[in-house]
């Protein structure tokens, strides 16, 4: 049986839930664009290489882009679906989106290991201290998203979730989409005006 | 009231509009690595860069994390420290890299 959690709306008639986790937003910003300024700030001013020219790879980079952008658009459809009471797709659009960034994370595994490698690590320049510091901050947010909507999904398969929770979905929405539009400056910021 | 239930906010969009936004952000990535490709795009790489990734931060913010239809409290939840922090960023890049600079922080001690 699924139990619809108790609303708390404000006296602007908006629920407190959904403001509060928007004030979040907000401050992740600050603590994002703090990050950024950092990254742009040391730009160029690295002593010894490995320089973002000699080691990014752009077209690896676009493919996680677009896998992320795509996890988007499942989260929207899992948002919807639970919105109208399609459990069954709701399920499937909840776990692809979890899926998706998967293979994000592991897209950053792969392109973190190839970095160390070709020796590009915290401690070997300005470039690699605040590109690591920067997308490692995102790539743990990704983490905390993946985990969230797994959590999600199988309490979707237990029957613990429905209509009557598209709030908590949405909110996990919310979260995913920031973690997405962060990314979306990383990419153009750090990866494509080197 | 169900937990769904917004008083102050329109109905999100459709599964349509969500495709044609996806559809929009895939155009956009493509065009954002097409021109990074392009030699000639090269002396406006950077504005043009900042555009396209303006147009799909839009994008995501209205539609997909529903700012277009929410109550205007949530954009002005979003937008004010998305605001300052802009400001720091660009002030932060005038005072590194552009004549911007604070009186006496270079002899001051």
């Amino acid at each position: 049986m699924t139990h619809a959690a108790a609303t708390h709306h404000t006296s602007m008639g908006l629920d407190s839930r959904k403001m509060a986790f928007w004030a979040f937003i907000g401050s992740e910003c600050l603590l994002f664009t703090s990050l950024i300024s950092t990254y742009l700030v040391y730009k160029g001013r690295s002593v010894v290489g490995p320089s973002p020219h000699e080691i990014l790879n752009i077209p690896f980079t676009s493919v996680s882009t677009f896998d992320l952008l795509m996890s988007s658009l499942m989260m929207v459809l899992a948002l919807a679906a639970v919105q109208r009471g399609d459990m069954k797709w709701g399920k499937i659009w909840l776990f692809a989106t979890a899926l998706l960034g998967l293979v994000f994370l592991g897209g950053q595994v792969i392109e973190f290991t190839e970095f160390v490698h070709k020796g590009l690590t915290l401690q070997t320049n300005l470039f690699g201290c605040t590109f690591f510091v920067l997308t490692g901050t995102h790539g743990a947010h990704v983490t905390v998203g993946v985990l969230w909507l797994l959590t999600l999904w199988v309490r979707a398969l237990q029957g613990k979730l429905g209509p009557g929770h598209a709030l908590t979905v949405e909110i996990t929405g919310l979260y995913w989409h920031f973690v997405d539009v962060v990314w979306i400056v990383i990419f153009t910021v750090v990866y494509l005006i080197q | 009231m169900a937990e769904g239930d917004h008083p102050k906010e329109q109905a999100h969009p459709t599964a349509e509009t969500y495709l044609r936004v996806a559809a929009a952000l895939v155009v956009l990535t493509v065009l954002e690595v097409g021109v990074f490709y392009v030699p000639a795009f090269h002396p406006v790489l950077v504005p043009t860069l900042l555009v396209l990734s303006a147009l799909k931060f839009s994008l995501v913010v209205l539609f997909y994390m529903h700012l277009k239809m929410d109550s205007p409290f949530f954009s002005f939840l979003f937008g004010a420290p998305l605001l300052l922090a802009t400001g720091v960023l660009v002030a932060l890049l005038l005072l590194f890299f552009g004549t911007l600079t604070l009186r006496g922080a270079a002899g001051g001690g």
